[in-house]
């Protein structure tokens, strides 16, 4: 193994974890200009976050050990997700670990986490947002498979690098199909990170809540670090969609020169800001979904996904 | 053990596996006579036999795995019992080895953990239970060895008996007898249905050894007939949608080992037999029948999910997930059908691979579940969730345990769940290129059925654990609910080890079942030749490590947790739950099972029958009661049950105690049969 990609795979760790909060920041500033409201710098979150890791925590005199492992867990998962994606590059040594399907599964184990650590207290809010939180996943888990289908039948591979490789290897290839893929990729994005139309990361209206409901016995540093791990999922999510519909900048297998990794970090940059602006305006255009309006909205998801998938076999095109 | 000893091992064992195994069997029945002989010795029964029967059932392990690892041909042997001229004949290959391997191994764990559950005695006598235990075990076993229609049959009875009288050992309640009645019906009519697609498997030479069928040459009408009689056989036992009915009735009546080995053991015997049926005997396959399979398993897989998401009683929801278990193992069995049918035998490997691993998994979490069952239920008393809660407390090992099983069950990377329905996703990928259209097109859709299904059983199994182990407890009385014993812990901790080690270490469970692949279809899934990464087509086209998993997020976890001692000085203070402020929690606010049910009974309401008794205001107090039904109850097994009413009715106006009419026909008969005969 070559002291480059060793590099390469921590630097992309650590600017995941670095950036994440960011991110989620800029979503939220993008929102503030768009509802005609100042908004908070895009350093906030990082204050947030240095609140709440210098507060004493309140445990819930109920919770139990696993309570207070899940934002570690929730954490862990997230990094390692960050380090298989290939968000910079192509080459990573952590990118075999698991394929895309496999990285599915990992957030899965994310979410069984958080609900169960939302059920040890024993309150009915908890319970209500990890009964709700697995709904929305079981929902969601269909439509996002249908889309790696479609990438699969394009780009031959589950593997994300493979399919990064791939895709510019051979940049003509346009279907119709990976518009319908995009478009069902992003809802369920939307979904599966608690954003509207499915939940407001904002609200605190105790009845429509799913995520926050879940987070509402952490404090302090445990609160810390599931908002940390939740901004990485989004981080997560986005560049998976980057890897699967615009690969462009990422450093593919042998670019190894110090122009790549420049070309591919602003590249990276340059898709976030787009995407978090893009977020912004969809949330922003959107109002949020009753929570039993939740199976129609993933229900269409998974009809887009299978409607592009139909597209390919139909047309055949390749 | 290092490599030499392995080697040194195998050496010494090979060639004499199948007599090794005849007489750890034999082990078993003596160990099961020695329990009659002390039928209310409960401390000889619970620290003596049931520990050797354990052991007993290691070395079957063993022993199979030195053949699997081996790559022996087969061993056959011919044994003079049975009828004069119809003797009894066994066969050990890969097939065999595979399951006897899954015996052994779940076997261990549940042995152990009998051995300190049946200290206290359970309705039976404990030698009779012993007996019965390990009937049950010895049949299983030569259930998977028998090469001939006779024995298996005998063997699949002795099976089913003594698996009823382990239903039924609780007799005096009167639901758990109809639960064993209707669990002995079902398993003679799959009995039925299997000795008769033998019959047709023999192929008019009426030769009744497999050898003979694998050389009989059948034509498509028969080889069909054959093959749906043994899907429906082996559907029954299994508990194949709509043959499912009399699983969520007998498991929650089994004391909770003999749920795990029915659970985790006995339905294997059925994917044995459809397997050993259709790959081996049957000499030719249709696309077909794939896809009959396919769309059975899926639908199985699905609907299993569902109930057991409604379920309000830990053992039936439990069973219902089994039902949701062996949809995925068929699914994985069809879909290698149709592989193999269209000359695709490295997918037709990987789709049996994963039927076979997850037949391995499913033995080893859902025995572990069932087994933390009876640990709530000898702690509690309690079956129904609405009355338990917060055992994680009071119960820490138990708790931890089944939380292992609860993760690998609900299909979650870096355990074992996950391993096999991957290799199963993995294979659906590659429906695109069956050759017959819309076929292509429709499969891929089983993967989404699949992925709902998988997603539905971490849903179900969050609200299981969540509803037992977590929250506060729902009644007062279990906060005196003690920890399970060493013995059990021994037993729990067996299988979940086993859970965890095929999670990370996938080869382990993928190197026996590929000698298997090997044999049935000729062709076994890529090896990467490391321990690191599994990849079962290509490494550039999809890949998996476990063990980077799991050792990534130990990692980074313990990263995160020193750098969060460096920057965060705080305290961690205990307080009263905060709740958005509400000052009077109790227990009965949390949710409920039916309330973690409701959005399924919501979405998914055209599965149910449910009837509501809504409270009227004079109620005092307000009741308020909804009962789900499975509609197939209705829709097939009452009409059949009414039509079996009435054609007795029919006979018995014969029978109207006057000996004349009696000797009539008799005399009518004789006539009948003298004109077919002459």
């Amino acid at each position: 193994m070559r002291a480059i990609t060793i590099i390469r795979q921590l630097g992309q760790v650590v600017l995941a974890i670095a950036i994440a909060p960011v991110f989620a920041g800029w979503i939220a500033q993008c929102r503030a200009w768009l509802q005609n409201r100042s908004a908070p710098p895009l350093r906030q979150t990082y204050y947030m976050l240095r609140k709440l890791f210098s507060k004493d925590a309140a445990l819930a005199q109920t919770a139990s050990p696993l309570f207070r492992v899940t934002p570690y867990v929730l954490f862990g998962t997230m990094v390692l997700a960050a380090a298989i994606i290939p968000s910079l590059a192509t080459d990573l040594p952590f990118a075999r670990a698991a394929d895309a399907i496999a990285l599915i599964g990992l957030f899965a184990t994310a979410r069984v986490f958080l609900s169960l650590a939302a059920m040890d207290i024993g309150t009915a809010f908890g319970s209500m947002g990890a009964r709700r939180e697995m709904m929305v996943g079981f929902l969601a888990e269909p439509a996002l498979l249908m889309v790696l289908f479609n990438a699969f039948l394009l780009f031959g591979s589950t593997a994300l690098p493979a399919l990064v490789d791939n895709h510019r290897a051979h940049p003509s290839i346009i279907d119709p199909s990976v518009i319908f893929a995009a478009v069902a990729f992003v809802m369920v994005l939307l979904a599966e990170n608690a954003r509207i139309p499915i939940d407001n990361p904002a609200t605190h209206l105790e009845l429509t809540m799913i995520h926050e409901a879940m987070l509402l016995e952490h404090s302090a540093r445990h609160l810390a670090l599931v908002e940390w791990a939740s901004s990485l999922k989004l981080f997560n999510y986005a560049c998976i969609g980057f890897a699967l519909f615009v690969p462009w900048g990422i450093a593919t297998h042998g670019a190894d020169g110090v122009a790549a990794m420049l070309i591919s970090i602003a590249a990276l940059l340059v898709k976030l800001i787009v995407a978090g602006a893009a977020l912004a305006l969809i949330e922003t255009f959107s109002a949020k979904l009753r929570i039993f309006r939740a199976p129609e909205y993933l229900a269409m998801a998974f009809l887009l996904a299978v409607l592009g998938l139909l597209v390919h076999l139909l047309l055949g095109v390749r | 053990m290092n490599s030499a000893s392995i080697a040194a091992l195998t050496a010494a064992v090979a060639g004499h596996q199948l007599r090794l195994l005849l007489f750890l069997v034999a082990a078993w029945g003596g160990l099961g006579v020695a329990g009659v002989l002390r039928p209310r010795g409960s401390r000889v029964v619970a620290r003596v036999l049931f520990p050797l029967g354990a052991v007993v059932c290691l070395i079957v392990a063993i022993v199979a795995a030195t053949f699997l690892l081996s790559g022996q041909a087969a061993q056959v042997m011919v044994l003079p019992l049975g009828l004069p001229d119809l003797p009894f004949h066994l066969r050990l290959d890969a097939l065999s080895a595979f399951f006897l391997l899954l015996i052994g191994v779940a076997g261990t764990g549940i042995s152990t953990f009998s051995a300190g559950y049946f200290r206290v005695g359970e309705g039976t006598p404990p030698g009779l239970m012993g007996l019965q235990y390990h009937v049950f075990l010895a049949s299983m076993a030569m259930v998977i060895l028998a090469d001939d229609a006779y024995l298996f049959m005998v063997a699949w009875e002795t099976m089913a008996l003594a698996s009823y009288f382990l239903v039924t050992s609780q007799h005096r309640i009167p639901e758990i007898r109809r639960a064993g009645f209707l669990y002995l019906l079902m398993a003679h009519v799959g009995a039925i249905c299997i000795l008769l697609s033998f019959g047709v498997l023999q192929g008019g030479s009426w030769q009744f050894t497999f050898d003979a069928m694998r050389h009989a040459s059948l034509v498509p009408f028969w080889a069909s007939t054959a093959f749906l009689l043994a899907l429906l056989g082996f559907g029954a036992k299994a508990g194949l949608v709509p043959l499912h009915v009399w699983l969520p009735e007998a498991h929650p009546a089994a004391p909770s080992p003999i749920s795990a080995m029915m659970s985790g053991l006995m339905l294997k015997t059925a994917v044995y037999g459809m397997l050993r049926v259709s790959f081996d005997l049957l000499h030719i396959r249709y696309w077909q029948w794939g896809v009959l399979v396919l769309a059975l398993g899926l639908f199985s897989g699905l609907y299993g999910a569902i109930f057991a998401a409604v379920q309000t009683d830990m053992k039936r929801l439990l069973a219902y997930s089994s039902i949701e278990n062996i949809g995925i193992i068929f699914a994985g069995i069809g879909l290698s059908i149709l592989f193999e049918t269209c000359n695709l035998h490295l997918f037709a490997a990987l789709a049996l691979c994963a039927a076979l691993v997850h037949s391995l998994n499913h033995s080893l979490f859902k025995s572990l579940l069932f087994l933390t069952t009876g640990s709530v239920l000898h702690a509690t008393n309690h079956r129904s969730l609405g009355k338990l809660g917060g055992l994680i407390r009071r119960m820490p090992w138990v708790a931890s345990l089944a939380l292992v099983g609860t993760l690998a069950i609900a299909g979650l990377p870096p355990l074992n769940g996950f391993v096999s329905e991957w290799l199963l996703l993995q294979a659906f990928l590659f429906t695109e290129r069956i050759p017959h259209s819309f076929v292509n097109m429709f499969v891929p859709l089983g993967a989404a059925v699949l992925a709902l299904t998988a997603a539905l059983a971490a849903y179900v199994m969050v609200k299981f654990y969540g509803v037992v182990f977590l929250g506060q407890p729902r009644e007062p009385s279990l906060a005196e609910a003690h920890d399970a014993n060493w013995v059990e812990r021994l037993g729990l901790i067996w299988l979940a080890l086993g859970c965890i080690a095929i999670g990370v270490i996938p080869q382990l469970a993928l190197r026996p079942a590929s000698s298997v692949t090997g044999m049935l279809v000729g062709e076994s899934i890529r090896t990467t030749g490391s321990i690191w990464f599994i990849a079962p087509v290509a490494s550039r086209q999809a890949s998996y490590s476990g063990i980077i998993l799991l050792f990534g997020i130990i990692a980074v976890i313990g990263v995160t947790f020193l750098l969060v001692r460096l920057v965060a000085h705080g305290r961690v203070r205990r307080v009263a739950t905060w709740d958005c402020g509400y000052p009077h929690q109790t227990a009965r606010m949390q949710d409920t099972a039916e309330g973690f049910g409701q959005p399924i009974r919501h979405m998914f309401g055209a599965f149910f029958r449910i009837e509501r008794d809504l409270p009227s205001p004079t109620d005092d107090p307000p009741r308020y009661r909804i009962r789900i039904e499975d509609r197939l109850w209705r829709a097939i097994y009452l009409p059949i049950a009414r039509a079996v009413q009435w054609l007795a009715d029919l006979v018995a106006v014969l029978q109207g105690g006057s000996l004349s009419i009696y000797l009539l026909c008799s005399f009518l008969t004789l006539i009948v049969l003298l004109v077919f005969v002459l």
